[in-house]
């Protein structure tokens, strides 16, 4: 059974697509008349949502959160600024108030009539072709609400001392159609899902909170090939770790980076600062320094959208554009920043298929899609065994990165190093640093490299992204800790 | 682009609807708006953005008596129609152990706000505004040379609770915003950054001197910068800092979070003491100085002041209609609306207990070290707090987050280069030392400055 709903919307044209071919109609005359008004160009973004969100607490269903909706957002340029505006009124009239809005943002005025040169949209390409079937194909509330049940109960099963099991999963479905007066017409289908176990152990005064989340793009099947007890096993195992974990000594330390969601340290500590976003505002310390070395030649690192089913990536971005393999840094070299179209007639770098946006709400931004530090020749037995004293960061929490380009993020499950072993588990250690400084100092890169999913929130709002990276060596790095 | 929801059109149409699908219990929570923002870059305009929203919430009770939800943006009559269907379909699965009901409360008097509605201004008056605002932050200090975040925003919106019962409530408000901050950078050094905000009903309400002010003397403030040690200090936090810090642990107070076994509270917390005996900490949406504040919650209940703490001792949970329930008490109008409810507090009263001793009063930071009341030769000042997302661990009590702060050493106060503090939140309302200051209004709440000893801060000096 599913709550998802096959009815059109009262208002556009309909066809058996909703964002379908005959939208070219409507749209032409829009971005013919933006541009007769000395708009140096137009976009339009339109999107339908149908998302659910079931979480399971104990042996329960709490909460089942079905939502839906539909929207579209208008950006003019006119040389280097712009103006966004976003409505739910996608009737003809809707459209043209927010057209108007827009271009009045930046002084123009709407003639009575004229094309101001648009030569008519391109021929459609249907990145959607083929996806239509997805969401039917997507498990219902029964299948949803039964394996998440099952999750708990697996949680049940290998905890000790848990005082409180959750699962949640989140389905996430878009179709979108992206308009731009320099003939840009492209539409896609795009299904994400994610699935998350929490748990918190309690033991008199000791306590410990861990969840671990799972995610993928494009796979209406993903969720029957979840493996809930594996999960439920892995989970549970650190959470009995970690229960009885002191906290960690704080300090100057060497660490290494568990792979999978440890390329969040790359992420925050340079992938932002690698957005033309952050050119624009003139924050990343990396700016005019394309060719140069600003990391450490073990370093190479990528960000692209073709990884299969991988969270981060998109048959084509939030502007129409196919994604491409950008490769970022080389052997520790600056080789390109991530760029949409404002970042492209703002900074001169050329569109990488980067601009995404959360919804029709937020204009696009250059944002990060796939992202992670290629695998290098060592094993993470090599990268601990060079270490006398330093910090294992197995699991890692979200983070962040300031407008100076320090960054931090959160250790959730962290070991001693201790003359080339693992040996204690310690809880509550933060890193933090600076871009500048730690690049250079990712020195050893191991051979397993690996993708994890999570969120990104910034300023075209939150995102699905992967993270990713070999086990990797940092030669010291500020551990905050008690 | 209008904003208006009409109560009893939507009642109207929800009745034939539901009556349609065979429900005869719901409600529905509903809100709408239109924004207008700007943001400058050095003297040009760098994005202006406008946005109409509309989005509904329908919850539906079936015949098992199971609670369904479906939220949308389209507020067509098809919709609607989707929107209800969807909450039917959806209710099968509500949690038969908690399920809400109407608030007894839905129809009681809510309180009156002051909240006078102000006319939008039009962007291009914005824009020079905010123009304005950043060329007088730029000309402050030679160092600051961008003001990379900046915006100046307006907001007219209307929200909605209706149910079956006949419960009808509607709060229309104006809003607007402005922040700025800046990016200061002196040769051969390290990039500084710092801000402010404030908040209004109106555009022409709002404090931009005073804005700009505190930007720049925030900002050139940390021009001058070393590391700090590793060790344990008394640390001075700021107004918002402190708020910061209790909210993201106001789980503490939380009966949904006491219920569902991950808050630090048990419901025989009540009547314990939590904090040292001369705290005392109130929820209070209709503080005047709450920009915003509604007059009732997700559920229709008024927003009420509510005591969290009196001399340190825990005297009431923030409350759903569902969670007052299970305690047998009244819901205090902290309710979201959901198939399960979410439970938030509004805006904190944090200062001393009126007529209690022990807090040190009179604390002055700048003030030479013997006369802070004991030998505190260092005090560490948190101006701010980051990365409260990921640092801190509410179910475990714990927290290491970064800061922008001070050193002050023998009068003489010095930016922090980049540091972190630790601790847990019981030890640190155990470790109150006193208050500094009167209480200062914030966006998040009310709060003076802050004395806590014993906190862990971990420097690269």
């Amino acid at each position: 059974m599913t709550v998802t709903t096959d009815s059109r919307p009262a208002s556009g044209p309909t066809g058996d697509t909703w964002l379908n071919p005959l939208w070219r109609s409507r749209l032409e005359p829009l971005l013919a008349a933006g541009r007769a008004a000395g708009a140096d160009l137009v976009e339009v973004f339109l999107e339908r949502t149908d998302h659910l969100g079931v979480l399971a607490e104990q042996e329960a269903i709490t909460s089942v959160s079905p939502a839906f909706g539909m929207g579209a957002g208008l950006r003019v340029f006119l040389g280097e600024r712009d103006g966004f505006v976003s409505t739910n009124d996608l009737s003809a009239a809707g459209l043209i108030e927010a057209l108007d809005q827009a271009l009045g943002m930046l002084g123009l005025l709407r003639p009575a009539q004229g094309s101001g040169g648009f030569e008519g949209l391109l021929a459609l390409r249907d990145h959607g072709q083929g996806k239509d079937h997805w969401l039917a194909l997507c498990p219902g509330l029964g299948d949803a609400t039964a394996k998440l049940l099952l999750g708990t109960d697996r949680l049940q099963r290998h905890g000790h001392h848990l005082q409180a099991r959750r699962g949640n999963y989140a389905r996430d479905w878009q179709e979108v159609l992206v308009a731009a007066s320099d003939g840009t017409f492209a539409r896609d289908v795009r299904l994400h899902q994610s699935l998350g176990l929490s748990v918190l152990a309690a033991d008199g005064e000791h306590r410990a909170s861990l969840g671990r989340r799972y995610g993928t793009s494009d796979r209406p099947e993903a969720l029957h090939h979840w493996d809930a007890d594996d999960s439920a096993q892995d989970l549970c195992g650190s959470a009995a770790t970690m229960l009885y974990a002191d906290y960690v000594e704080a300090g100057q330390l060497p660490v290494v980076l568990a792979n999978r969601f440890g390329g969040v340290i790359f992420h925050e500590a340079c992938g932002h600062l690698l957005e033309t976003t952050q050119l624009e505002r003139g924050t990343t310390p990396f700016a005019d320094r394309i060719g140069e070395t600003i990391a450490h030649e073990a370093v190479t690192a990528i960000d692209e959208g073709l990884t299969g089913g991988a969270f981060g990536s998109l048959a084509m971005d939030d502007e129409g554009m196919e994604p491409q393999r950008t490769v970022l840094i080389e052997n520790g070299v600056l080789r390109a920043f991530l760029s949409d179209r404002a970042g492209e007639r703002r900074t001169g770098h050329a569109r990488t298929g980067s601009g995404r946006r959360q919804s029709h709400s937020f204009a696009a931004a250059s944002r990060m899609r796939n992202t992670f530090i290629a695998a290098g020749p060592h094993s993470p037995d090599d990268l601990i065994a060079s270490i006398d004293r330093g910090l294992y960061c197995k699991s890692m929490g979200g983070g962040s990165v300031g407008p100076t380009g320090q960054f931090n993020f959160a250790v959730e499950e962290g070991y001693l190093i201790e003359n080339g072993s693992l040996t204690r588990p310690v809880k509550g250690a933060t890193l933090i640093g600076e871009a500048k400084e730690v690049m250079p100092r990712i020195s050893m890169c191991a051979n397993d490299l690996e993708l994890a999913a999570g969120f990104c929130g910034s300023v075209s709002g939150s995102i699905f992204v992967t993270v990713g990276q070999p086990h990797i060596k940092v030669d010291g790095i500020t551990v905050g800790g008690r | 682009m209008a904003t208006t929801l009409d109560a009893e059109t939507l009642r109207s149409r929800l009745e034939q609807l539901a009556a349609h699908e065979g429900i005869d219990r719901w409600d529905l929570g509903a809100a709408c708006s239109t924004d207008t923002s700007v943001q400058v870059d050095r003297g040009e305009a760098k994005q202006m953005k406008g946005a109409q929203r509309s989005a509904i919430t329908v919850r539906v009770w079936n015949g098992a008596g199971l609670v369904g939800i479906t939220s949308t943006s389209d507020l067509s009559d098809e919709g609607l129609r989707r929107a209800l269907s969807g909450a039917h379909a959806a209710s099968a699965f509500g949690n038969p152990e908690d399920i809400p009901a109407f608030s007894p409360l839905a129809t009681a008097p809510v309180p009156t706000l002051d909240q006078p509605l102000h006319e939008p201004r039009s962007i291009l008056t914005l824009l020079d505004t905010l123009r304005d605002a950043e060329r007088d932050l730029l000309g402050r200090h030679p160092a600051i040379q961008t003001v990379p975040y900046n915006g100046l925003a307006q907001r007219r919106s209307e929200r909605l609770y209706l149910n079956s019962n006949g419960a009808c409530r509607q709060q229309r408000l104006t809003t607007a915003s402005l922040y700025l901050y800046a990016r200061a950078e002196e040769a051969g050094r390290k990039p500084r950054s710092s801000g402010a905000v404030r908040l209004a009903y109106g555009a022409d309400d709002l404090d931009i001197a005073g804005c700009v002010e505190e930007a720049a003397e925030r900002t050139i403030a940390h021009l001058d910068y070393a590391p700090i040690a590793t060790g344990r200090y008394v640390c001075v936090f700021s107004p918002e800092a402190f708020l910061d810090l209790i909210g993201a642990f106001s789980g503490m107070f939380n009966a949904r979070a006491v219920l569902d076994g991950v808050s630090l509270s048990r419901r025989e917390s009540l009547g314990e003491s939590l904090a040292v005996p001369f705290l005392d900490l109130h929820d209070n949406g209709l503080h005047p100085g709450n920009i915003g504040a509604s007059a009732f919650d997700g559920e229709g209940t008024p927003t009420r002041r509510l005591t969290l703490l009196e001399g340190g001792v825990l005297r009431n949970f923030l409350h759903s209609e569902a969670t007052a329930r299970a305690f047998a008490v009244e819901p205090t109008g902290h309710a979201g609306m959901g198939a399960k409810v979410s439970v938030g507090p509004d805006w904190f009263e944090v200062g001393p207990t009126p007529g209690s001793e022990g807090g040190a009063s009179g604390l002055d930071r700048f003030a030479p070290s013997g006369q802070r009341g004991g030998e505190r030769p260092e005090l560490v000042v948190i101006d701010s707090l980051s990365a409260l997302h990921a640092g801190v661990k509410a179910s475990q009590g714990s927290f290491s987050l970064p800061f922008d702060g001070w050193l002050i050493e023998n009068g003489q106060q010095r930016s922090i280069e980049a540091a972190t503090v630790a601790g847990d939140i019981r030890e640190v309302l155990q470790r109150i030392v006193g208050f500094e200051g009167e209480a200062k209004i914030t966006p998040d709440g009310l709060c003076p400055w802050v004395w806590v000893e014993g906190l862990s801060v971990t420097g690269d000096a």
